[in-house]
């Protein structure tokens, strides 16, 4: 604080010093508190809050696991998140590698260039474009009825349909840390474990992916991050035909404010969420052995 | 042929399909949008048209997407959301990025921690901590006031990291220098410091103003009633779709793609600058 005070003088370190505790205190520590102090009360009128049954308890956290349709549902959502992050990695491994290690000079930046365009596209017009597809009248359906497989076109909403647009729609947010990662690697070194006779699997285990590990637990967390925490691949994903039954437990969340107005149980299941992110950001900080400054780069 | 032409194939190919993964989907919606059909599919091609952008059904009612007053608002309320994020996140991110160069305390890993977590956090959590907050604290509910406030706890977040990446390479000794020379620490930052923040200030605000107009998850929560473009978007898609939603998305698409390559050009020129000035 004195630091501050002293490089920038009384009235500009004082204003920066505000700036930094106002956003600290109002926009990212008390409203965090704010939904964790409202998950623990009831869902009171409004005369009786603050009265002698407003108090803490864990009735809220009780209801999402002995409800077991919202389980079922708290439960889907983090496997499907997972697995869309695992298929995300395994896709996209072989192309930063390559693009990273083996395509060279202006190729290399036109195909760069050919990654960043997309990701700049936003995330509900690349659900879109995935949702015309598998729609009643889209091209999937219109392939299968010309190939004579179906004479009627198939309802293809459902829990794939929602994972195919969150593997498209956050795709990039795994491609671009593993891209970073691999491209800091000494090409020498690969060279050094072939010259040796290393096989390719090999190089990849012992020299590509352990200096890539930061990369990986980026890419894995950002991409867990966002399938498990995003209402608009769900809520778009579910106007196909046959896909009302593929709901995200953020669309419960969304409900639980806005149709049932339990902002209590709704904070509850937020910071459900929030606790099975965070359980994840741990985990792969464990597994791939990198700190949290590793991370938030 | 030997294994190692037969492996590159193998990956030429799957650079192939990968890229057609990427962009063939989008290609297609860009396509239906000038497709005469009613329904929003690429095939059958019925015929080259612009009514999805401008136009009249054969009843004579206005199907274009110029022509609907909603969207019209919901473009503009994007627009001052983004506006208002920019104003609120580049000073809060370079108050921020000042700040941890500045300090020398044991704490600064965990303040900053603190300070990037909005970035790892899910977009809802951002949007339903804010609403629960600023209703019961202050009684601001939803609208476009906590729409902007909302997206900044992360946005300002994304902003800082700009900063702190150009602050990085800033040579403390000029600031030594002119304060050496009797200049006041105001005059340093105004006449040192920001003109050398510059080019990563003009990149924050762009940076900025798009993330919050591409955001959902977020803003959902914290709108109200109000309607922005993302959310008219996808309210269109769920109730009565037409081509119209497609021909949003052209526009969009080419104004990212407009938007994107001039950010790369001028990032990567002021790459090229600043090598050229340490080397």
């Amino acid at each position: 604080m004195r630091d501050v005070l002293h490089r920038f003088g009384p009235a500009t370190g004082a204003l920066v010093l505000g700036t930094v505790a106002l956003w600290v205190i109002l926009l990212v520590v008390l409203p965090q508190l704010f939904m964790i102090d409202m998950s623990l009360r009831p869902n009171l009128p409004p005369a009786a809050r603050g009265g002698p049954d407003d108090v803490w308890s864990m009735s809220n956290y009780v209801t999402l696991f002995t409800n077991d349709l919202h389980r079922a549902i708290f439960w889907r959502t983090i496997v499907s998140a997972a697995a869309v992050t695992i298929l995300a990695l395994v896709v996209c491994y072989p192309v930063a590698y390559y693009l990273a290690q083996e395509v060279r000079g202006p190729t290399a930046a036109i195909f760069v260039l050919g990654l960043i365009i997309p990701f700049w596209v936003n995330e509900i017009l690349r659900t879109f474009s995935w949702f015309l597809i598998l729609s009643r009248n889209g091209l999937f359906n219109q392939v299968l009825m010309g190939l004579g497989i179906t004479a009627e076109p198939l309802n293809l909403g459902g829990v794939g349909a929602v994972m195919l647009g969150m593997v498209y729609a956050y795709i990039l947010f795994m491609v671009f840390p593993l891209y970073n990662a691999i491209e800091s690697l000494d090409k020498n070194q690969i060279e050094a474990a072939r010259d040796l006779g290393a096989s390719w699997p090999r190089i990849h285990a012992r020299v590509v992916i352990p200096h890539a590990k930061p990369g990986i637990a980026v890419g894995c967390i950002m991409t867990f991050m966002l399938a498990a925490g995003t209402v608009a691949v769900p809520q778009l994903m579910q106007a196909l035909p046959g896909g009302t039954n593929a709901r995200w437990f953020t669309q419960i969340i969304y409900s639980l404010f806005f149709d049932g107005g339990d902002w209590n149980a709704g904070s509850a299941y937020a910071f459900a969420l929030l606790a099975a992110c965070i359980v994840f950001i741990f985990v792969m900080m464990r597994l791939f052995k990198v700190g949290i400054a590793d991370v938030a780069k | 042929m030997t294994a190692n032409r037969v492996l590159g194939f193998f990956i030429g190919l799957y650079l192939c399909v990968f890229f057609a993964y990427l962009f063939l989907p989008l290609v297609f919606m860009v396509a239906a949008a000038f497709n005469d059909s009613r329904f929003p599919t690429m095939l059958p091609w019925q015929g080259f048209t612009l009514d999805w952008f401008y136009g009249f059904d054969s009843r004579g009612r206005a199907i274009g997407l110029f022509q609907d007053a909603r969207m019209g608002q919901a473009i503009w309320n994007s627009i001052i959301i983004g506006l208002g994020v920019i104003a609120i996140s580049l000073p809060v991110g370079l108050a921020g990025a000042l700040y941890l160069q500045t300090i020398r305390s044991r704490a600064k890993p965990l303040i900053y921690g603190i300070m990037v977590s909005p970035i790892l956090t899910p977009g809802v959590i951002l949007g339903i901590s804010t609403l629960v907050f600023w209703r019961y604290s202050f009684g601001v509910g939803g609208g476009l006031l906590l729409a902007m406030i909302a997206q900044s706890t992360f946005i300002a977040a994304y902003c800082m990291l700009l900063f702190m990446a150009r602050l990085e390479r800033f040579d403390r000794t000029q600031e030594e220098a002119a304060l050496d020379l009797g200049a006041s620490q105001t005059l340093v930052l105004r006449r040192i410091l920001l003109p050398y923040l510059m080019p990563a200030i003009l990149s924050a605000a762009f940076i900025a103003f798009l993330q919050s107009f591409e955001n959902y998850n977020t803003t959902l929560f914290v709108i109200g009633t109000q309607d922005t473009l993302t959310l008219n978007i996808a309210s269109r898609v769920r109730l009565g779709l037409t081509p119209a939603v497609n021909a949003i998305g052209v526009i969009m698409i080419v104004l990212t793609i407009v938007g994107a390559v001039v950010y790369e050009i001028l990032r990567r020129r002021e790459a090229r600058r600043s090598a050229a000035l340490a080397g």
